[in-house]
Order: C-alpha cells, then structure tokens, then sequence
C-alpha cells in the first residue's frame, strides 16, 4: 500500500501517440511541398480531401461529443461561402482575407440558430437545424446583388490578383488557375491541421473531460458541477465558424456559387455523416479513415448516377448495425490503437492505479 | 444550519409530488429519509441539488437562498449526490469520472485533483478499476463510483440515494465504514435508503416521507416507534 503523501500523477501521454505526432509532422511537411511534384488533378482532389475532412471532424465534434446532432451544417457552409462572395463582389476584398468572413458569418448566423435550436432535444434538435439551414438557403436566394437564386461567379480580376497568386505561379511555374488551386490546397491543408490539433488538445484538457460527460449523461454531468449550457453554445459557436471558414474556402476554390449549390444538404451534410459513421463516431481517427473511405468509393462509383447514393446509404447502414463505432472501432478493438490518445490514466507509485 | 427547506413543494401537472416539506438539517448531521416507494424521496433530493426546481417554496444552503440556482452552482456551492440509478459517464473511466467532477464541483487545480481522486478511489476500494472504462463495470462498482464521483465534488453536504441496495452483508459492512468515515470527517450527510439497519447504524435523525408529505422527523429509535410509521411504511398494522 502506497502512503497518502504519494505522488499520484495522469496522464495522456502514450508511446503510440508520440510516434503518430512525429510521423503527422512528416506528412504535414510532405503536403506542404507537394505542389512542386503533383499535378493539378491530384492537389484538387486532395483539397476536397481535406475540407471534407474538416467538416467531418467538426460534426464529430458537434455530434460525437458534443451530442448536438445537426443536419443543419450546410447552413454554414452556405452561409460561409456567400460571405466571402459578397466581401469580394460588393466589399472589393481580396478573396483570401474575405475567408475570414465566411467565420464571422458562421458566427452570427449561430447565434440565433442555437437560441432557437437548443430548446429541441434529440430528433426534433436535429430537424430544427435543418429547417433552419433551409430558411436561410430561401433567404439568400432573394438576394438579387448576388445572383439570386441562380448564383453568381467571382470577378476573374479578383481571383487573379489575390493575395499570393502570382508568387505561387512565379514558385511552381503554373499559371494563374493553378496557383490559386495550390494556395486554396495549402490553406485547406492548414484548417485542417489546426482544427484537428485544436480538437485534440480541446479533448485532452478538462473541457474534453467535460465534454463527454455532457454527452454520456447531461444531468449527472451538471451534478458534477459542469456548465452544461455553456459547453453547448461554445462547441456549437466554435463548430459554426469553423464551418463558415471551410464554406468560404470551399466556394473560393470553385469560384462560382448558388444558393443550391452552397447550402446543399447531400454535399455539406449528408456525406459528412456518412464519413464521420463509417469512420467512427467519437473519435478523431474515425473521420479521418472515414474521408479516405469516402473518396474511394467516390471515384469508383461517381459514374453510375444514383447507384452511387444507393450504395453510400447501404454501406453506412450495415455500419450502423455491424459496426455501431465505424471501421476505426473495430480496428481499434482488433489491435488497441489509439492514434490520438484522450485517456487520463491514473499512475500510482506503485502502479496500482495500473489495470 | 446546513440545509433549510421552507415549506417546499413540486408539481407535475395535477400531481403533487412534494408536499410542504420544512426541514432543517444542522451543520454535520447525518439525516435519514425513509418512506414507501413513490413517497417522493429522490424528487426531494433533486430539488435541494438543483436538478429539478421548486413550483413553491424556499430552499437555503448554507444561509444562503439557493432556490432558482440550477445544479452545477450549487455542487460548486458543496452539494455532492448521487444517483439511485446510477449514472456513470460512460465513455470515460473510473478515474476521468472522479476527475470531471473534482475539476468542476471541487474546482481544484489538476495536481490536487488527481491526488484527491486516487484518495477517493483507495477509500471506496476502486483504485484496480480506475483505468477502466465506466460502461465496462458491474451494478456494484457503478454504485461504488456514484458514492466515489460524488466525493470528488468535496461536498460539505453529501446526498446518497439508496446505495446500500443489493450489496451482500459484507459489502454493506464496508460501505458503512465508509460513510461513517466520511461523516466523522465533518460533512453533513442526508441519506435515502430502504436498508434500514444500515441506515439507522450511521444516522442521528429520520425523517418519514408520505405521498410527498414530510409526516415525521425525530430520533431513529422514535420515528422507528411511531404507530404511523410502522403501519405506512412497514406496512405492520398496530
């Protein structure tokens, strides 16, 4: 038996998860400097890799920890988009600090979202985001400024004088059209890298802690002391301007929106489940293998029209019943790989703390 | 006074589930409630910790009207609980459980967290489960960390709900201990449980619960005495 004076210590640290950091720096640098080798076709599909990944890990967050389950995201995404539409069109900003806007409006377009949403649980939480999402899509299709309900381009003058265009074209020796891909690949690269580090580390602070508890069991969670109220709005204001960055970032790299397009629940949503449940829900390994799932299926079956849905929709419902915590769970379970280790164990002097 | 309830009640709809209740309970006295199912116990206890709100009435903490605070203020302002069902976070384990509810109830800093709740766990003899996941353990290791979670919080007043139920003899033995321990350590404790010898070998007082009636508070050996007592709760016609 240990003394009471003994120095208890936890700990998140796992050899796994130090190996997974630097082999991520790796990979981090290796896509930073991939451009110089890779062609156009790959950057762009890699660039929808990566902000599909993004809107994957921030529903995860909302749903998989949070247990916000929102079918409502394109409503950011949408709204995102068209806020860096209007900074260029009607502002004259520089497509790329107009991104920023497209934060901003996730931001103010949640505020009233969660005043209204938060008072549904559960399925009818779920409905209120949508009809939600598709009350601000009517909306934007009445402004006019903007294309109305048939969209609008961005101005080629504004795309290729954009802040940075004409050094990545000097860099690479591509041309405008290219370089604008590679710097939309470089900044989808970034968000991604930094919600996903924000993620983990939000995880492995005592707000991840709190978290779950929220998730597993609200009321024993409040009579612990966590402010149930507060956590949801902040995950839910962090997840929307994330989203409205993604959604600006998204539309800047097509350079063309609609309001069907930009508040499209198939793309923004839809998909993002199925990668996030494929993947493994609550995890932040999940969506990541649940992406690369995605895209292979995707490239695949994209030509056989609506076979393709049919069988994205099956493929998620045998996951939901064969493999409840996605393909990451079962593999996780198979070997106990923790790519992003969460857990605070407990170490003992005497390791008795230690199962 | 630790606890005072003025005139309390609550209702659902046209059901009266908590009827008037006064009751005051002194700083570090362990108070006993007992009463047929359905009496309104457990609606009691969600009242005083916040997780339900009066439709009438005045509940102190400390001096101090608590009566519209919801519940993570007043687990903040020393009122710890447990469940009579338990509630585990399931997705985290046994130590992240103890550890959520020390960092937000007993808002300590994580280095005194972390000693505190390994000090829990040894004392509620959970320390071989602390790494293991919450969904993972047994309905009697889950009653063990509702009383250990609870702990974590540093409560001046502790609510236990029926968490002597379907322990063996021996288990019960040692979760009187326990309690007593955590008793004599100064904290008030109020405690709802259908084990009556446990209960009364760890309380100073009892109160009789009743259709959500308060119908009798007084010395256990009393209360246990009383005609009415005996024919509504144990049921024996005197």
């Amino acid at each position: 038996m240990s003394s009471p004076s003994a120095p208890w210590r936890a700990t998140t640290r796992t050899r796994t998860g130090t190996l997974v950091a630097l082999l991520a720096l790796a990979l981090i640098v290796a896509g930073l400097v991939l451009p110089a080798f890779a062609s156009r076709r790959l950057i762009q599909d890699l660039f929808y890799i990566l902000t599909m990944l993004t809107l994957a890990q921030i529903w995860n967050l909302l749903a998989g920890y949070g247990g916000l389950v929102s079918v409502g995201q394109q409503a950011f995404v949408g709204i995102g988009a068209y806020a860096l539409f209007g900074g260029v069109i009607l502002g004259g900003m520089d497509p790329l600090l107009a991104i920023l806007l497209g934060g901003a409006a996730g931001l103010v377009l949640a505020i009233p979202m969660a005043f209204f949403a938060f008072r549904l649980h559960g399925a009818y939480f779920a409905i209120g985001t949508w009809v939600i999402a598709e009350t601000t899509r009517l909306l934007i299709a009445q402004w006019k400024a903007l294309g109305g309900g048939t969209g609008t381009s961005l101005p080629r003058a504004a795309t290729s004088d954009m802040i940075g265009v004409a050094q990545v074209a000097e860099l690479f020796g591509v041309r405008d059209a290219a370089a604008r891909d590679i710097l939309a690949y470089w900044i989808a690269l970034l968000l991604a890298v930094a919600l996903i580090a924000g993620i983990y580390a939000l995880l492995r602070s005592r707000l991840g802690l709190a978290l779950i508890a929220v998730r597993d069991n609200a009321e024993a969670a409040a009579s612990v002391g966590v402010d149930v109220r507060w956590l949801k709005w902040a995950v839910f204001l962090i997840a929307s301007v994330a989203t409205g960055l993604t959604g600006a970032l998204i539309f800047l790299q097509t350079a063309r929106i609609s309001p069907d397009a930009a508040f499209a629940i198939t793309d923004w949503t839809a998909y993002v489940i199925f990668i996030v449940v494929i993947g493994g829900i609550g995890t932040i390994e999940g969506p990541i293998l649940g992406v690369l799932v995605f895209f292979a299926l995707r490239s695949t079956l994209a030509d056989y029209g609506s076979w393709y849905l049919l069988t994205l929709g099956l493929t998620a419902i045998v996951a939901m019943i064969f493999a409840p915590k996605g393909l990451w769970g079962l593999l996780s379970a198979r070997t106990g790989w923790h790519l992003f280790p969460i857990r605070h164990r407990l170490i003992g002097p005497a390791d008795g703390g230690e199962r | 006074m630790m606890l005072t309830l003025d005139n309390v009640s609550k209702s659902f709809g046209a059901l009266t589930v908590t009827d008037g209740v006064s009751l005051s309970v002194p700083k570090g006295q362990a108070l006993g409630i007992i009463g047929p199912n359905g009496a309104g116990k457990s609606t009691l206890f969600n009242l005083i910790t916040g997780n339900l709100m009066v439709s009438s009435g005045r509940i102190e903490l400390m001096g101090r009207d608590v009566t519209r605070l919801p519940a993570m203020k007043r687990v903040r302002m020393g009122v710890g609980r447990s469940f009579q069902i338990p509630q585990p976070f399931e997705g985290l384990t046994v130590f992240e459980n103890l550890l959520t509810a020390a960092r937000f109830g007993g808002a300590a800093v994580h280095d005194r967290a972390v000693h505190d709740c390994a000090e829990i766990l040894r004392e509620t003899g959970m320390l071989p489960r602390a790494n293991q996941l919450a969904g993972e353990l047994s309905l009697l290791d889950r009653k063990r960390l509702e009383l250990a979670r609870a702990l974590a919080t540093g409560p001046d007043l502790l609510l236990l709900d029926e968490i002597a139920g379907g322990l063996t003899e021996g288990e019960c033995r040692a979760l009187i201990e326990t309690i007593r321990a955590i008793h004599a350590g100064g904290t008030t404790i109020i405690w709802i449980e259908h084990v009556l010898h446990a209960l009364t070998s760890v309380v100073e007082r009892l109160a009789v619960l009743d259709f959500g009636r308060l119908i009798g508070v007084g010395e256990p050996e009393e209360i246990m005495a009383s005609r009415e007592v005996r024919e509504i709760y144990l049921g024996i016609e005197v």
